[in-house]
């Protein structure tokens, strides 16, 4: 159990919750009560019926067969970009708004960057009939305006986060704001296995049904439930988290975690956290963190607004600190190159973040005999744009 | 513990004023030149912001001047150097107000080291948590004679104000309503919540902030409190342009001190 959070809310040395007085009734209420709701029958039952019959799971995990043939590996496909909305991110949001509901908390914030997150947000906030609040970045909002139509049409209001460098770092300190000055009935949504404890084992917990399905699923197709290795990108590492959850303490299974390299990671525009970062502190967690000598967040650069962070979650920063996930990194071009290849050999657009994982296959030698599975964590609607300007 | 805060709290009757800026706000080089206007205008403790980055408790205000600060080139190694002689000059009660990553990044034992060196007498780590204080860093900041502020909010409760109260030093700040600074305050409106704190009789001095801009707010505050902690007022005034620094420090401190 290693790999789980302690009692204080740390993984190793990672984690903690770095919050202003202002936020600790808060999150002190929600980490009182977050393990008794989740483990509790009632949220159990709701949260695997909407999982079913609203998100559409279980996401299949599809053999590639033509992707396989060409690496020379069983490669398996973990489909979140089926799910409604496109993402992994309603796993979390569904568990989430429950967790809102059972606290009675009338009033949704959260931020977003691609604006997957703010979409699966407002979703469910529209489900049930709360107010929503997204904050994105000006830059972002520009950027990914068809996400923003549709948290609009969803009901929500999205708010520009004018601060800063005008991305997901400063939409997530806009909802930290937010939060602040609406002490009692709002809930924060996070996005990602990031923040105070305990949102990363929060959101880890409702990201774990992707390696719960991946078990069950390998046992029925290969006979047993763990493969040779897991594949996931990571922006703030949940779909990763969720991916490698149920495997963290069977180390026969190797995790390979791809952080954005931008441009590449020596050139000044990366997101490459696990090797640009150094312990510091960002959104109340204490973590990897790309910085500057005298502790000032480093703007990051990626091509995928999703994997453009400066941190990764605690959890992450403790399996690269201690070697249990090995850390890989990809660039931009690597990851077009992924997406126009995912599309002719399957017949499946992915998204950018995703391509970033699918990216890793082309660095790897196989064996021949190993079974790799690999998180498509959402689907490429939202990049479409960017996909054809880029298209040679 | 032989402290400039707890010196000045012991020894004046008189409502304190003390006033929050940004190192290296407006330009890099006016620390010295704010520090000693604040005391000639009678300012009885000022707090110096270390800019950064992300300041997730402030508002607007205090995030441009954090901004502007650190274009202008100003880090945590370059503020101890402009403090280096301070002492030679200023007699108040110096805190330094910052978030927690610059400091660790300093390395947390070496800036107790410059604080005491230097003369500071206190800091205010909004997101340095009471149990991570206590656990990692109290023993050493009172090896080094450094006073923790703590804070206290509308929502904190009775059980956790004598909890923090027991681990502050200094003074306690009272943020005046749920939100982050510089937001406008009805100071009226609060009065229940400063009678209640007030009426706990804890061991350290009160101070509220957040939302204290006039002598108004600055009454009303006072009435159950020690003194009041003016922030992005002040960084507003010193942000106008067309007269001196002098000029501009001595026209906050009469609009806080005389009924307008
Ligand atoms: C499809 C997709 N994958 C991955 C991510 C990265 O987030 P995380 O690392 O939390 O999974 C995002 C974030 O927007 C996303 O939209």
């Amino acid at each position: 159990m290693k790999f789980q959070v302690d009692e204080n809310g740390y993984y190793g040395q990672f984690g903690g919750a770095y919050i202003p007085e202002m936020l600790y009734p808060n999150v002190e209420e929600l980490k009182n009560a977050y393990v008794g709701v989740i483990e509790s029958e009632a949220f159990q039952k709701e949260f695997m019926h909407l999982l079913k019959d609203y998100a559409g799971r279980p996401s299949p995990l599809f053999h590639a067969q033509r992707l396989s043939e060409k690496y020379g590996a069983k490669i398996y496909l973990k489909r979140e970009d089926l799910n409604h909305t496109g993402a992994h991110k309603i796993n979390n949001t569904i568990g989430q708004i429950l967790m809102a509901e059972h606290l009675g908390k009338k009033r949704i914030i959260a931020e977003t960057g691609a604006g997957q997150h703010g979409v699966a947000t407002a979703t469910v906030c529209a489900l049930k009939g709360l107010e929503c609040i997204v904050y994105m970045g000006e830059i972002d909002i520009e950027r990914q305006a068809p996400n923003v139509e549709r948290m609009r049409l969803l009901g929500a209001e999205v708010r520009p986060a004018k601060s800063g460098s005008r991305t997901l770092k400063d939409a997530t300190n806009e909802a930290i704001r937010d939060w602040i000055s609406n002490p009692t009935d709002t809930f924060y949504i996070i996005g990602s296995v990031v923040g105070p404890h305990p949102y990363p084992d929060m959101v880890a917990r409702f990201q774990s049904v992707i390696s719960k399905e991946i078990k069950s699923q390998m046992l029925e197709k290969e006979g047993t439930e763990n493969p040779s290795m897991l594949i996931a990108c990571v922006g703030g590492g949940s779909n990763a988290a969720g991916t490698f959850y149920h495997y963290l303490d069977d180390e026969s299974v190797k995790l390979i975690a791809v952080e954005a390299a931008g441009l590449g990671i020596d050139s000044g525009e990366s997101a490459a956290t696990s090797v640009l970062g150094r312990p510091g502190i960002i959104h109340g967690s204490k973590t990897l963190l790309m910085q500057t000598e005298d502790g000032q967040i480093v703007e990051p650069y990626s091509i995928s607004a999703g994997l453009d962070y400066p941190g990764v979650g605690p959890l992450h920063a403790h399996l690269a600190e201690t070697g249990r996930a090995e850390f890989a990194s990809v660039t931009d071009q690597e990851a077009l190159d992924a997406v126009y290849e995912l599309c002719k050999l399957e017949g499946i657009i992915p998204a950018l973040e995703s391509a970033h994982a699918l990216a890793q296959l082309k660095k790897m030698t196989f064996k021949g005999d190993e079974v790799v599975v690999v998180c498509l964590s959402g689907r490429g609607d939202k990049d479409l744009a960017t996909y054809i300007k880029h298209k040679k | 513990m032989e402290n400039r805060i707890t010196s000045l709290f012991q020894e004046t009757e008189d409502k304190v004023m003390s006033v929050y800026f940004t190192a290296g706000f407006p330009e890099l080089n006016d620390t010295m030149e704010i520090l000693t206007n604040l005391q000639d205008q009678g300012v009885g403790l000022v707090e110096i912001g270390i800019p950064f980055s992300d300041p997730l408790a402030d508002g607007e205000t205090i995030q441009q001047s954090s901004e502007v600060a650190l274009s202008n080139g100003m880090t945590l190694k370059f503020l101890f150097k402009q403090l280096k002689d301070v002492r030679s000059t200023i007699k108040i009660p110096l805190i330094l107000m910052g978030y927690l990553n610059p400091i660790m990044q300093y390395g947390v034992e070496q800036f107790c080291k410059d604080c005491k060196e230097v003369g500071i007498d206190g800091v205010i780590l909004p997101d340095l948590p009471l149990a991570e204080y206590v656990a990692d860093y109290k023993a050493l900041f009172d090896s080094y004679g450094i006073c923790n502020v703590c804070l206290i909010t509308p929502q904190t409760s009775e059980e956790r104000i004598r909890l923090i109260d027991e681990h502050s030093s200094g003074f306690i700040y009272v943020v005046s309503s749920a939100s982050t600074t510089g937001s406008k305050l009805d100071t009226s409106g609060q009065e229940g919540y400063f009678k209640r704190i007030e009426a706990m009789n804890l061991k350290n001095p009160l101070m509220i902030g957040f939302g204290i801009l006039d002598h108004e707010t600055f009454t009303n505050a006072t009435k159950h409190a020690n003194g009041a902690i003016i922030g992005s007022e002040f960084i507003r005034v010193v942000k106008e342009e067309g007269s001196s620094l002098a000029e501009k420090i001595e026209r906050f401190a009469n609009k806080i001190k005389v009924t307008i």
